[in-house]
């Protein structure tokens, strides 16, 4: 037998292509003769617009178009709202090209399209475009004031949803409670950054009709479906395929961007391929953002520390349009309870439009905001209630025989109940607790403070709902030539190794080896039933579709090798790309089995001759095909999850105040987390890593900048700070491995797992470092060296030495 | 992010490239390209030519004699941070060129061009500053020596004419018996200074301070020397108190206003914070060329 594959730690196999630059990504499609476009973009937040003058920029040598809202026919209108929801009352989404008004800075006004990129940005700056600049209010809590100005006219007090979710009985839970901690907390606004900017090339056949589109999209089949109906194209004459992709974090979910529907349009309006590849600037001011959220949290507990009701109102900033509907705020909202009981829950959003790149999701979704939360009130209560903060949570956490736990009266974002299906919570705080060494630490923290140090504990617990519906697909074919495995989904990759991961889970079933299995994903053309990647939903629905699909395969295989070989189908062992009889040298080959089970009028091939119509394997009586049966060895079967699947875990850090340039020194960082069964702990691995150094990023440097007038002040990666490898702290990562029970193959989702719980991790550790010089509870993420100094007594600019 | 048209050559001689940056409205050198190609793709900076001084043999080397160092115009940071004569001569160059962006790009930015970019929060600067060094400008008409001091006008801005070529900079050897210190604080590993510090102490032969000399960049428009707190030192014994007082002295010398990273108050901690380090540093590096 083949080594199990499921649960091996394999190297990703799409690595040596993509390190070696030989990825194929959208700009590295070959088109000839493509021409390139760039965009006029809005420098105000708030304008309208006077007139519009592309003269100049038409006249501009090597110009061969410049689309404005007036001429680009039936697009000039306001795009699809994805999530519809009962909470918005009229939501608003961005027309592709700015109409009389503009509502943030990089708001596309004007596409011009040219013989290259430099000659498109040339005539850009040629457009000339007449504001009538208008006032704005960036700051939220001001924003929703009646005297604000207003970003759109048709939305009192800029309030684009207001939607409140009960569980329990929060008013009588509230009325018996023996203590309440109250807090405000702000997670503030940031990107995903991923590095590849957002790609769209496309190029319409005028022979065929067929209209192909490359998209750096984390959904193509939604791009289609999109490209479609705005176009009045049978879906199957229009193609999305998203090559390779250079991260998406969220961002590349949302569609269609303008750049989506005008790249297309153009190649149809000028018969030629057209690119457009975004530039960082670009990607900072015109590309989708999240995170800004303001909570007012309350915890209602007992004075032992149980806490009987929680009651959340936060704002939600969406961006000047909110074309993804409310699903950060409502994940968000629906997490805020974290792992722990807390039988009764109101929280109330309001979502606020403000006048800025609109908000969708970004890695977390919504996570990270309700983990501070709920992760600064415990340690609040704790200390307010002089327990310690590891017994506050235990005395709190879901305990092991209360799962399946569901949150009546809470709706998710897939619009089913909030359920933490399985768990060891109690098991990895402990964890936790002994590998950060919190027995120790007292002593530790006793003498950092008598030689003057500033040494602190953090800790945060967090939970992930993963895996949500509607559903995936798997198709799995074995190529009669090659004897190879061909796989295919219709979500898309970004880097996250599904092609290895998912050939892990066919490899195991199908007796190949993980090389032999040739995963496709991401294009129309070859599959395209399905939803998209996001919501660390591709291991759980994808990968339990294709579980599913190489199970019906291995029974055909097994049937047909029975066949073949005259041997009963108990007797027969699929290993290494050959099924053979048990116990005896007699084996078949999977590409002749495949041949063979593909009734054949030609041999094109020598291997063919066995499956032609005098052959001696092919006598049969009646058709060569049976009712019902299918040439060959495929199927294709679906996964449709009855809810979501919850991930958790615990980070604890210990981290030291450097007083002199008050940077955070973490001396050591853990994370202990259960995603079900992993498929590749390798990629789990990875994926955490990389999540936590995005949760380190978000907890201390990346912060999208705003000025009063809202114009983003630093757009580029010099003055918005993502770390380096220099500033990311090893971490020690402990697995824990609790099968989730709504799937076949016990997965739990990963992908977003590692960022959510660092920024109250980080907070948690700094206040503690302080605690006995400063109030500072750090209720605010990024946090600055100047926050940090404040926490700090005065005269630390003498530290002893 | 793509630059606007712009015309190009490569100058094969000093002579060469001076006639043409004499001739050419609006050109600039190029050198390593590490801050001027991206200030061009930003749309920052659009010159109507780019004269490259790389194929020029002159500008490709280092001189080390016992009082100086003579850096040539291409010559790349990573080449002279390496260079172990440069090191004996002066060790604050090395120190400060760690502390210059990364690897690739010290393989490919050039110090003179560091230099003559004039970032108020850079290093090199600073450092041409402290050691009291000076840079050689040519052009059509003549060469002359600008000292550091003269050179750094404000941010981005030096006393460069458009027609002049630096064609190298000199950095003064460490004086005998010197203590030096550096110290950088950037909240990412090779960013910009939030601010820098450079420290070169001599003392007579009793530990009296004769000659302290401080310089920082990132604090204000243009690499500064901490005078102030250069006065605190000098005539005293360099001990605990001395280097506090002189810590202190340095909060007048930031003029940065608060900006999306930090706010000048967190810049005057950190100065004197840093101005402490380098101190310890510069004294006790000296106690080990005494030892």
């Amino acid at each position: 037998m083949s080594t199990r594959q499921f649960g091996a730690k394999i190297s990703r196999n799409i690595d040596p292509e993509l390190l070696r630059g030989e990825g194929k990504f959208t700009d590295d499609i070959p088109l000839p003769g493509a021409l390139h476009a760039a965009f006029v973009r809005s420098p105000f937040a708030r304008a309208r617009i006077e007139a519009i003058d592309t003269s100049d920029a038409l006249a501009c040598p090597g110009v061969v178009a410049v689309y404005t809202c007036d001429n680009i026919e039936h697009l000039d209108r306001e795009l699809p709202l994805l999530i519809p929801h009962p909470s918005m009352n009229n939501a608003r989404t961005q027309r592709p090209l700015a109409r009389e008004d503009v509502y943030y800075v990089g708001q596309p006004v004007a596409m011009v399209v040219a013989v290259n990129r430099y000659v498109a940005e040339d005539a850009a700056l040629l457009v000339d475009v007449d504001y009538d600049a208008l006032d704005v209010e960036l700051d939220m809590e001001k924003a929703i004031l009646d005297d604000a100005p207003l970003v759109h006219p048709s939305h009192p007090n800029n309030i684009a949803a207001d939607f409140t979710q009960v569980s329990g009985n929060p008013d009588t839970a509230i009325a018996a409670a023996e203590h309440v901690t109250k807090l405000r907390v702000q997670v503030d606004r940031s990107t995903a950054a991923p590095m590849e900017c957002r790609t769209v090339a496309a190029w319409f056949d005028h022979v065929s009709s067929e209209l192909t589109v490359w998209d750096g999209t984390q959904a193509p089949i939604g791009v289609r479906g999109g490209l479609a109906s705005l176009f009045d194209l049978d879906e199957d004459k229009v193609r999305v395929i998203a090559p390779h992709v250079g991260g998406g974090f969220g961002q590349k979910v949302m569609f269609p961007y303008a750049d989506e529907i005008l790249v297309p349009y153009a190649a149809i309006n000028l018969g030629k391929p057209i690119k457009y590849i975004e530039d960082r600037r670009e990607n900072f001011i015109g590309s989708n953002q999240e995170r800004t959220q303001i909570h007012t949290i309350e915890l209602y507990a007992t004075k032992s520390g149980e806490v009987l009701a929680l009651s959340d109102d936060f704002l939600h900033d969406t961006g000047a349009f909110i074309p993804y509907g409310i699903a950060v705020a409502q994940v968000a909202s629906t997490s805020i309870a974290g792992p722990y009981r807390i039988p009764n829950i109101r929280v109330r959003f309001r979502a606020v439009y403000t006048p800025t790149v609109p908000v969708t999701p970004y890695r977390g979704c919504g996570r990270p905001q309700a983990c501070f939360a709920i992760e600064r009130a415990m340690d609040q209560l704790a200390d307010e209630l002089g327990i310690d903060r590891f017994e506050i949570r235990r005395r709190n956490l879901i305990r092991d025989d209360e799962f399946p736990y569901a949150r009546d009266g809470l709706l998710f974002a897939d619009g089913l109940q909030v359920k933490h299906d399985s768990g060891q919570y109690l098991r990895a705080l402990e964890m936790a607790r002994e590998a950060i060494g919190w027995d120790d630490f007292p002593a530790k923290q006793a003498e950092a403070r008598a030689e003057g140090r500033y040494l602190g504990l953090g800790l945060a617990f967090y939970v992930e709902g993963t895996g949500l519906g509607p559903y995936e697909g798997g198709h799995i074919k074995i190529h009669p030539i090659t004897g190879k495995v061909y796989v295919n989904t219709g979500l898309a990759g970004q880097g996250q190794g599904h092609e290895t991961s998912f050939a892990q889970i066919v490899a195991d079933q199908l007796g190949v080896n993980v090389s032999d299995v040739i995963f496709r994903e991401g294009d129309t053309g070859a599959y395209d039933w399905g939803v998209a990647t996001f919501a660390s939903r591709a291991a759980v629905v994808s990968g339990n579709a294709i579980y599913k699909a190489a199970k019906v395969v291995r029974q055909q295989l097994v049937e047909a090798a029975a066949n073949m070989l005259e041997a009963p189908t108990d007797e027969i062992e699929l290993t290494d790309g050959y099924a053979s009889v048990k116990g005896t040298n007699r084996k078949i080959a999977y590409s002749t089995i495949a041949t063979a089970t593909n009734p054949l009028r030609y041999a094109f091939n020598e291997a063919a001759q066995i499956a032609t119509q005098f052959a001696p394997a092919s006598k049969h009586d009646g058709p060569p095909l049976a009712e019902g049966q299918h040439p060959g060895l495929e199927a294709t079967d679906y996964f449709s999850p009855s809810c979501a699947t919850w991930a958790y875990g615990v980070h604890a850090a210990i981290v030291e105040i450097d007083p002199v340039t008050c940077r955070v020194v973490f001396h050591k960082y853990v994370c202990i987390h259960d995603c079900g069964n992993m498929i590749n702990p390798t990629i789990v691995e990875g994926q955490v890593m990389g999540g936590l150094a995005q949760g380190i990023g978000g907890a201390l440097f990346e912060h999208i900048e705003f000025d009063d007038d809202g114009n983003l002040t630093n757009a580029n990666f010099v003055d918005f700070l993502i770390p380096y490898a220099t500033e990311i702290p090893d971490i020690e990562i402990q697995h824990l491995e609790t099968p989730s029970p709504l799937n076949p193959l016990g997965v739990k989702g990963v992908g977003e797992a590692g960022c959510i719980a660092v920024g109250a991790t980080v907070a948690s550790g700094l206040a503690d470092a302080v605690s006995h010089v400063s109030g500072s509870k750090f209720h605010y993420t990024p946090v600055t060296p100047d926050m940090i100094l404040e926490a700090l007594p005065q005269g630390t600019a003498q530290p002893p030495d | 992010m793509k630059p606007p048209l712009f015309d190009y050559c490569s100058a094969q001689s000093v002579q060469d490239a001076l006639q043409k940056l004499h001739e050419t409205p609006g050109a600039l050198i190029l050198a390593g390209g590490q801050s001027l190609i991206p200030a061009m793709n930003f749309r920052l900076v659009s010159p109507s030519t780019l004269i490259d001084i790389n194929r020029i043999p002159e500008f490709r080397k280092v001189e080390v004699t016992s009082d100086g160092i003579v850096v040539g115009a291409t010559i790349r940071h990573r080449d002279l941070e390496l260079d172990a004569a440069v090191h004996a001569a002066n060790p604050l160059l090395r120190l400060a060129l760690a502390h210059v962006a990364h690897v690739p790009i010290r393989n490919r930015g050039t110090t003179v061009g560091s230099l003559c970019h004039a970032d108020a929060a850079a290093e090199m600067p600073m450092i041409l500053l402290l050691t009291g060094g000076s840079v050689m400008a040519q052009s059509v008409s003549g060469t002359r020596t600008i000292p550091a001091e003269e050179f750094y006008k404000f941010h981005m801005t030096t006393a460069k004419a458009s027609d002049e070529l630096i064609v190298s900079a000199r950095f003064p050897a460490l004086p005998r018996g010197a203590g030096y210190g550096f110290a950088e604080f950037a909240r990412r590993r090779g960013d910009y200074a939030l601010a820098a510090v450079g420290a070169i102490v001599s003392c007579d032969d009793s530990g009296i301070v004769t000659d302290a000399r401080l310089a920082a960049c990132g604090i204000g428009s243009k690499p500064v020397r901490l005078t102030a707190a250069e006065n605190a030192l000098n005539g005293r014994r360099a001990d605990k108190a001395a280097m506090a007082e002189a810590a202190l002295a340095t909060a007048d010398a930031v003029t940065a206003p608060d900006d999306t990273q930090v706010t000048q108050a967190y810049r005057r901690h950190l100065l004197a914070g840093l101005t402490r380090q380098v101190l310890a540093q510069a004294v006790s590096a000296r106690k080990e060329a005494i030892a």
